[in-house]
């Protein structure tokens, strides 16, 4: 394959980097949603499981 | 992947792909101030009277860590300058080159805003205004303003660092009460002579960066009577979570002891003003000021942790 002068190509280390910063993106949004699923679940209380079918 | 034309000319490669790793980003947050703003936001909210659930408990928290973190952000964008030329703090993140000011800038505020929004939306919009308030305060009038201005800025700007707990309280009762003043209290009167101590050591490097810290502007002798100053408005201070019934006996003792140790310290500092054995005393107040803060705010929390997060 020829390569494209006009595209930047990553080093191992900015590669390595980005990969990390991405996991732990996904890992923070992760965690974001379990919490506001769990406050969620907090602020509605027992309640929610007595609701009209 | 990104495409850029080289023939744009002038574009920076390096600067335009991050080296940073997550660690950096959690060095931008000042991971160690954050802790101490956790311990003294957890005390706020636990000596309201009113019960808390464990779960919104843990989501304020969070949230008021992370308005702590996004000031930290915000000062490191605007003091890169500043933190580049002083040993203590020229392997920052921005300064190191891992991380651009303009990326400090951006995870600053979108950090502010997420923090924000996330307690007033699990606890209450008093609360949320009040972080908005200390985030403010810190990145704003203290950072951008008192800090360079004048010899009195940690003073001032010490209010930032001592409202965690107003902001805990508030997230807890939904207002502000006599028990989170003291606490707000006892951590604006211990900033001053916390940061002088530091200062006295590294007066050098404060004037290197044109920091009018206390001992470079009124001279080292001066700070050591305003440090002796602030200390002795401590000790009683720290006895005022008992005063007002919010903390038991054995609080009261501890504040003492301690209470009485920073003085000792303090004296110390005052009497010694020269050669090494100066600096010794002065790096002794520093760090024995942070474990001062700690047992206290460690004590009136393990005294409430039980009765606040478990319904009676």
């Amino acid at each position: 394959m020829e390569s494209n002068p006009h595209q930047l190509t990553l080093t191992p280390e900015q590669k390595k980097a980005r990969r990390q910063r991405n996991v732990a993106i996904a890992l923070v949004i992760g965690c974001v949603a379990l919490l506001f699923y769990a406050v969620t679940i907090a602020k509605l209380g027992p309640g929610v499981l007595n609701r009209p079918l | 992947m990104s495409v850029i034309s080289e023939s744009g000319g002038g574009l920076d490669i390096d600067r335009l792909v991050s080296v940073a790793r997550p660690s950096d980003y959690v060095a931008l947050l000042k991971p160690r101030v954050m802790s101490l703003v956790v311990l003294t936001a957890l005390a706020g909210l636990l000596v309201a009277p009113s019960h808390i659930n464990p779960i919104i408990a843990f989501a304020s928290l969070l949230a008021i860590a992370t308005g702590a973190g996004a000031s930290g952000a915000l000062n490191m964008w605007y003091d890169a300058d500043i933190d580049a030329v002083m040993r203590r703090t020229r392997l920052r993140p921005v300064p190191a080159g891992q991380i651009s000011k303009e990326d400090a800038l951006a995870f600053g505020i979108v950090l502010a805003v997420l923090s924000v929004m996330t307690l007033g939306i699990v606890a209450n919009w008093f609360a949320a205004g009040l972080l908005a308030f200390t985030i403010f305060f810190y990145a704003v009038i203290y950072t951008m303003w008192l800090k360079r201005s004048t010899p009195q800025n940690i003073v001032i700007g010490g209010a930032a660092g001592a409202l965690p707990p107003i902001v805990g309280y508030a997230a807890a009762a939904g207002d502000i009460s006599l028990a989170s003043l003291a606490l707000f209290a006892i951590i604006f009167v211990w900033t001053p002579p916390h940061f002088w101590a530091l200062a006295l050591v590294k007066s050098e490097e404060y004037r290197i960066a044109g920091i009018p810290m206390l001992p470079n502007v009124k001279g080292p002798d001066h700070t050591r009577g305003a440090i002796f100053a602030y200390t002795l408005l401590l000790f009683p201070l720290g006895l005022s979570p008992w005063l007002i019934g919010t903390a038991s006996l054995v609080y009261a003792v501890l504040a003492v002891i301690l209470g009485a140790i920073m003085l000792w310290l303090a004296v110390r500092v005052y009497y010694f003003r020269t050669g090494s054995r100066a600096e010794n005393c002065a790096r002794q107040l520093f760090a024995f000021s942070i474990l001062y803060l700690l047992l206290l705010f460690a004590e009136i929390t393990s005294e409430h942790i039980g009765t606040s997060l478990i319904p009676s």
